[in-house]
C-alpha cells in the first residue's frame, strides 16, 4: 500500500457502493438466473425450466413483439421530436433574443422538473376529445379535422404519449444544447460571414458539426429514459387503447402485479441486457467527454 | 439598431413567448382549476374562476389524507437525498483522488447505474429478506441506492476542479484522510452538493414508480401516490384533482425557482462536456 492509496482509503468508497451492491446489483444478477423459472406469487416451488420464459416472449402468438416495438417507436419518436425542437429553441434563446435569455430557460425547463404522473393526468384532460382545450382551440381557430380522440385512437394514442412525453423534456435538451452552443468561438461565425455563408449555412457547416458532440450525448440519455419509460405511459393510457402503448417497463408491472414473476424476470433481463449495452457507450462517451476538458 | 435587426429581435421574442406559454399553460390550468367550483371546473378551461374556492385545498388534504402523504414524501426525499450525497460524495473523493486500476473499473462500476434498470422482482425477495419491504426505511434505502450512481457521477466531475496540492498541505499539516476530506474537500465541494441534492429530492420527490411497487399500506403513500388514487376516486371533480396537484408541485415550483441556477448549471456541467 503506497502513500496514495493510505491518503485516500478505499473504505471511503464502501458505503456507496454496498448500497448499490445490495439494492441494484444483486437483483440484476440473481434475476438472470430466476428468469429459467416458473417462478410465481402463488407457490413456493421454484422450478427450472430452461429457455421456456423466452421461447414465449419471442414467440409470434405473444404481443411481447408490439410491446417491444411500441418501445422502439417511443425511444425513436422522442428522440427525433425532441432533439428537434431542442436545437430550434437553443439556436433561438442564442441568437434570435439578447434579453430575457434565462427567464426563457427558466420556463421551457418548467416541465422537466414536474412529476411524470401530474404531467400525465393534466394532459388527459387536455387531450379529452370532447371537453379537452387542444380540440377546443382547433375547433375555435377552424381547424376542426385536427381535432382529433388523441389517447382514444389505438392509431394515434402511441404518437399523443410522444407528443406529451417531449412536451416536458425538450426543455432539458434545449438547456444542455444552449450550453454547447454558447461554447462555439464568435469567430467561426465571422469568419464564415466573411466567406459569404448565408444564416442556413452558417448553422449547417458551423452549428450543426460543432453541437455534434452534445447532440449525441442528449440523444444516448434519452434513448436510456426512453428504453425503461414507465409513468408517462402507465399515466396517459395505461398501455392501451388495447395494447396500442404498452411498453416493456408497463408490460414488466403487469406481470409484477399478475403474480408472473419468473416471466417479468425473464422480460427484466432482455431489458437489462439492451441497456447494459448501450449503457457502456454511454459511460465511454461521457467518460470520453470528461477527459477532454 | 437598424430596423431590420429590431424585426428580427421581435420576431425572435414572438417565438420565445410562444414556446414558453406552451410550456407554462398546463401548470396555468392547474392553478386556476384548483379555485373553481366543481361545475366550473369540469372542462378544465382557462378562464378565470368567478368565486374563489380557497376550501377546495382543505377537502383534498382531509379526503385524500395530505398531511400524511406529504410527510412521507418529505422524509424519502430528504432521508435519501442525504444519504446518496454524502456516501456519493466520500466515494467520488477517493475513486477521482487515487485512479489505480481498480478504481477506474469501481467507478464505472458505480456509474452504470444511471443505465440499469431495476429487476423488481428479485428486488421484492431481496426487501424481503431484509425486512425493508412497505417500511419507510426500506423506501429510503431504494431512493439512495437509485440516486447514487448519477450523484456520483456528478461529484467525481468536480472534484478533478479541486487543485491536488490542497490535499498535499492539508496532509502536511497533519490531516489524515478523514480530516481531509471533511475540512477540506467538503467544503470545497458545496456548490456540487447542492446541485446534486436539489436533483436528489427533485427526483425523489416526483418518483411514482418505487412506491407502486412497493407500498401497499396507503399511510406510507407520498404525494405521488396519494394523487393517483384520489384522481382514480374523484375524476369527475377535476376541481379537487388540480387542489391536489398544486400542493403536490408546490414545493416543486419553490425549490426549482430558488435553486434554478444550481439546477441548470448541474446539468450543463454534467452533460455537456462530450
Amino acid at each position: 500500500m503506497n502513500a496514495i492509496s493510505r491518503r485516500y482509503p478505499l473504505y471511503f468508497a464502501l458505503p456507496a457502493l454496498l448500497l448499490y451492491v445490495t439494492f441494484f446489483i444483486v437483483p440484476s444478477v440473481t434475476g438472470l438466473g430466476y428468469a429459467f423459472t416458473d417462478w410465481t406469487s402463488y407457490s413456493d416451488q421454484v422450478n427450472f425450466i430452461g429457455w421456456k420464459n423466452f421461447q414465449e416472449i419471442f414467440s409470434p402468438k405473444a404481443r411481447y413483439l408490439v410491446y417491444i416495438g411500441n418501445t422502439l417507436i417511443f425511444t425513436v419518436g422522442t428522440i427525433i421530436l425532441k432533439t428537434v425542437l431542442g436545437i430550434g429553441l437553443a439556436v433561438l434563446l442564442n441568437e434570435g433574443v439578447k434579453r430575457f435569455v434565462n427567464f426563457y430557460r427558466v420556463i421551457i425547463y418548467l416541465p422537466a422538473v414536474l412529476p411524470t404522473l401530474v404531467v400525465a393526468l393534466i394532459f388527459r384532460s387536455i387531450l379529452h376529445p370532447a371537453t379537452g382545450i387542444l380540440n377546443g382551440g382547433l375547433r375555435a381557430i377552424g381547424l376542426n379535422a385536427f381535432a382529433l380522440p388523441w389517447l382514444i385512437d389505438p392509431h394515434i394514442a402511441i404518437y399523443s404519449v410522444i407528443g406529451v412525453d417531449s412536451w416536458k423534456g425538450v426543455g432539458y435538451i434545449m438547456v444542455i444544447l444552449l450550453a454547447g452552443l454558447q461554447t462555439i468561438p464568435k469567430d467561426y461565425y465571422e469568419a464564415a460571414h466573411i466567406d459569404g455563408a448565408n444564416a442556413w449555412q452558417r448553422f449547417r457547416y458551423v452549428t450543426l458539426p460543432m453541437l455534434r458532440p452534445a447532440i449525441v450525448v442528449v440523444s444516448v440519455l434519452n434513448a436510456l429514459y426512453a428504453l425503461r419509460v414507465f409513468d408517462i405511459v402507465f399515466a396517459l393510457t395505461n398501455g392501451g387503447p388495447g395494447y396500442a402503448t404498452e411498453t416493456i417497463a408497463t408490460d414488466i408491472f403487469k406481470s409484477f402485479s399478475e403474480g408472473q414473476y419468473g416471466l417479468g424476470t425473464a422480460v427484466s433481463t432482455i431489458l437489462f441486457i439492451i441497456l447494459l449495452v448501450v449503457g457502456y457507450f454511454v459511460i465511454r462517451l461521457l467518460e470520453r467527454g470528461q477527459a477532454r476538458d | 439598431m437598424t430596423g431590420k435587426t429590431r424585426l428580427r429581435a421581435s420576431g425572435g421574442h414572438l417565438i420565445a413567448i410562444f414556446a414558453s406559454l406552451v410550456m407554462f399553460v398546463p401548470v396555468y390550468l392547474i392553478a386556476v382549476n384548483a379555485l373553481k367550483s366543481k361545475g366550473e371546473a369540469a372542462a378544465m378551461g382557462v378562464e378565470l374562476p368567478t368565486d374563489l374556492n380557497w376550501d377546495n385545498f382543505l377537502t383534498v388534504i382531509d379526503q385524500g389524507k395530505l398531511t400524511t402523504s406529504f410527510l412521507n414524501s418529505m422524509i424519502y426525499a430528504t432521508g435519501s437525498t442525504v444519504v446518496a450525497t454524502f456516501v456519493a460524495a466520500l466515494a467520488a473523493f477517493v475513486l477521482s483522488r487515487n485512479r489505480t486500476k481498480m478504481n477506474r473499473f469501481l467507478y464505472f462500476f458505480l456509474i452504470m447505474g444511471i443505465a440499469l434498470p431495476i429487476n423488481f422482482f428479485t428486488l421484492t425477495t431481496m426487501m424481503q429478506v431484509s425486512h425493508l419491504i412497505n417500511t419507510r426505511q426500506g423506501m429510503i434505502a431504494l431512493y439512495a441506492a437509485m440516486q447514487t450512481p448519477f450523484s456520483v457521477f456528478l461529484i467525481y466531475g468536480f472534484i478533478e476542479t479541486i487543485p491536488r496540492e490542497l490535499d498535499e498541505a492539508a496532509i502536511i499539516d497533519g490531516c489524515g484522510p478523514l480530516q481531509l476530506f471533511f475540512r477540506v474537500i467538503l467544503p470545497l465541494l458545496k456548490p456540487v452538493l447542492v446541485t446534486s441534492a436539489l436533483l436528489s429530492f427533485l427526483g425523489v420527490w416526483n418518483d411514482f414508480l418505487l412506491p407502486l411497487y412497493y407500498l401497499n399500506s396507503s399511510s406510507y403513500w407520498p404525494m405521488t401516490l396519494a394523487v393517483y388514487n384520489f384522481f382514480g376516486q374523484y375524476q369527475q371533480s377535476w376541481n379537487l384533482v388540480s387542489a391536489d396537484i398544486v400542493l403536490t408541485i408546490l414545493p416543486v415550483l419553490v425549490i426549482y425557482l430558488a435553486g434554478q441556477r444550481f439546477i441548470l448549471g448541474g446539468l450543463t456541467g454534467g452533460a455537456v462536456k462530450g
